[in-house]
């Protein structure tokens, strides 16, 4: 079933990819082949592929039961707020929260994810700030 | 007389004290991330490459870096295959059907130091294999005209499903996709935006380096949460190595396995769609077959830890030569090399040769001294390793998504990159888990561009004619490999992946 459904929005794709190409403005100064015609040849073999994958499924995946799945999207959300925060924090203290929460979720005791987390933060912005000069995310308190 | 002229400028570029201690540095940390079960050669190249480029290093010693780490990535997935079963990366996989039982029997420390040698004997002979063949195929390669190379991609695109291929609607699935999303951005050749739908960000295309770490590294992430394998792959096990020299009459007994295999293995690096892990499956199958009489193989015979530990790391070597010498990676981690060359603004293929020598005979003269490097580190020093399996996921998987966007920022400083990035992970888990291989789609990311220009151009020479792709033999030959790499795995891919997976492996569509 999932096969099927996976097919079903490869053909989807397919036709947004292609009318998303027939929407490109041509210039006046084109080559023989034009903007459009590789896209649309991708479209079309990205369309087969999906089809026969509709078609002839293979075996069914095994897919995590709800939790999990919520569990993934809890990190999804955690690293898209992370990714926000970077600005406003800075990298040393939104790294510390995003790697305990993490560290945390796999299975380590709070008090040893906090760790991780300072540990991670701190020494990423002393190797690669500090000693090796990459630009890393300032917070108000410039780090 | 000219290759060892060129080898010696090789030896001099690479000699360096910057490059020998990136090669360490590359050594060091290809094996660890070969032994730690989760981190394979291709995720692990993956997460450094944007370090290795934000941090300013030129194009030589950021290679030097990098093919360290695939070389000794190779060197350090027999380490937990033998300890504990498990093995570090999937061209290891084969290392378990022997390396475990020697283990059981006590003698783990013979297995990893013979493995340790018949890893340098695989490297250093296609290591040697590289230098006297890529220059072969440059020549044949510089008769290759824009059509030779629209059908030459193709022929990539089309094999590297693999052999063991199971579903080759899902691997042209993937090929198309990355394709598709080469083609976001502004078209090179007529300056008009395609697919962009008005966002900026976008004009300049997708960052390749942003899809891969996503797509390798972040996806990795997602599958030990969704697991929650939390606690380190040693377990409560203890491991215990004993002694780490194999004596003599092993040595001899399995040499000539061990030859035997690395000419296979590299022959399998070279040829499309094949790579490491079947480099290793073909090495043990076929000894299995020539000098397993008393049907000692998988009980733990010295020579079934030999044959795939030496194929595997031929292969490797063998891997790089159409990496180079044609610009085509027929493997995961080549294909994430190329995004190296790629992002250092060098254009793989039979001009690197001439243009920039210096690179190419300084990345050869690098492997030579990172064999050697290799050797060391995985013989007297293998406990240090060892000790590596005990760092469990727990810890490392938030290291390495952390780093994973701290090397995505360092490049750009843009925080829609990361966002992208974040995208990109939870696409490779949902593709994972429907066994869609991630490796096409990277490649197309890469290739997409150099791919539609050839085309443009092929049918520009010949004032719109389409037939000019299959207007010359050469080209009808490729269109023709191409189209027998497709089809072939259709009736023998699944007979093929049963024999190699005979020894579960969950989550293998990162292959190589």
């Amino acid at each position: 079933m999932s096969d099927r459904i996976f097919g079903a929005f490869g053909l989807m794709l397919a036709i947004f990819f292609a009318w998303g190409t027939l929407q490109i403005q041509e210039s006046f100064l084109s080559d023989t082949v034009g903007p459009k015609t590789f896209p649309l040849l991708i479209a079309s073999l990205l369309g087969l592929s999906s089809f026969a994958i509709l078609v002839r499924p293979g075996p069914e995946p095994v897919w995590p039961s709800l939790g999990r799945f919520v569990e993934i999207l809890a990190a999804v959300v955690v690293m898209v707020l992370y990714v926000e925060a970077l600005d406003i924090l800075g990298f040393v203290f939104a790294t510390t929260l995003a790697t305990t929460y993490l560290s945390w979720r796999l299975q380590s005791p709070l008090w040893q994810a906090g760790l991780v987390g300072v540990g991670t933060a701190v020494g990423i912005y002393v190797i690669f700030h500090l000693l090796l000069g990459l630009s890393l995310a300032r917070g108000p308190f410039g780090f | 007389m000219d290759i060892l002229a060129s080898l010696g400028d090789g030896f001099v570029t690479a000699m360096t004290f910057q490059n020998l201690a990136l090669a360490l540095l590359g050594t060091f940390l290809g094996t660890m991330m070969g032994a730690l079960p989760g981190l394979g050669p291709s995720n692990g190249v993956a997460i450094l490459i944007p370090l290795a480029f934000s941090l300013g290093l030129g194009a030589t010693p950021a290679l030097i870096l990098l093919t360290s780490v695939y070389y000794g990535a190779m060197y350090g997935g027999r380490i937990s295959s033998i300890l504990l079963n498990i093995p570090g990366d999937e061209p290891a996989m084969m290392t378990c059907l022997d390396g475990y039982p020697m283990a059981q029997k006590g003698l783990a420390g013979e297995a990893l130091s013979l493995s340790g040698i018949a890893s340098f004997v695989g490297a250093f002979i296609a290591t040697w294999g590289l230098i006297l063949f890529a220059p072969i195929l440059v020549k044949f390669a510089l008769l290759f005209g824009p059509a030779e190379y629209f059908a030459l991609f193709a022929l990539a695109f089309a094999t590297l499903g693999g052999v063991s291929s199971t579903n080759q609607a899902k691997a042209a699935f993937a090929a198309m996709l990355g394709l598709g999303l080469s083609v976001i951005g502004v078209d090179t050749q007529t300056g008009v935006p395609r697919l962009t739908f008005g966002e900026v960000h976008l004009y300049d295309g997708l960052d390749f380096l942003v899809a891969i770490v996503g797509l390798f590294a972040l996806s990795e992430v997602f599958i030990f949460l969704e697991h929650h394998h939390g606690n380190s792959a040693a377990g409560g096990r203890s491991i215990k190595v004993g002694r780490l020299t194999p004596p003599w009459s092993m040595l001899k007994s399995t040499f000539g396995s061990m030859l035997r295999a690395s000419g296979l293995g590299f022959i399998a690096g070279v040829l499309p769609g094949a790579g490491a892990s079947l480099g290793s499956f073909l090495a043990y199958s076929v000894e299995k077959r020539l000098v397993d009489r008393e049907g000692t193989f998988g009980k733990g015979d010295p020579r079934g830890v030999a044959a795939p530990e030496a194929g595997n790391n031929a292969a490797s070597g063998g891997a790089l030569v159409p990496m180079l010498a044609l610009g085509v990676p027929g493997s995961g981690t080549t294909a994430v090399l190329l995004a190296v060359l790629l992002s250092l603004n060098i254009t793989p293929g039979p001009l690197l040769f001439q243009n920039n020598a210096d690179v190419v005979w300084g990345l050869i003269a690098a492997l030579f001294i990172a064999n050697f490097m290799l050797l060391a580190m995985n013989i007297p020093m293998v406990g240090i390793f060892t000790r590596v399996l005990l760092i469990p996921p727990r810890i490392l998987m938030p290291v390495v998504a952390m780093i994973s966007f701290v090397g995505i920022y360092g490049i750009s400083g843009s925080t829609f990159d990361l966002l992208v990035m974040i995208g990109f992970g939870v696409l490779g888990w949902v593709l994972r888990k429907l066994d869609v291989p991630l490796v096409p789609i990277i490649l197309g990311t890469l290739l997409g561009n150099t791919m539609e220009n050839n085309l443009r151009r092929a049918v520009t020479i010949s004032n719109g004619d389409y037939w000019t792709l299959v207007g010359s033999p050469l080209a009808i030959g490729l269109w023709t490999v191409a189209i027998v790499g497709f089809v072939l795995p259709l009736f023998i891919g699944r007979i093929v992946k049963a024999r190699m997976h005979e020894r579960g492996d969950e989550e293998g569509a990162i292959t190589d």
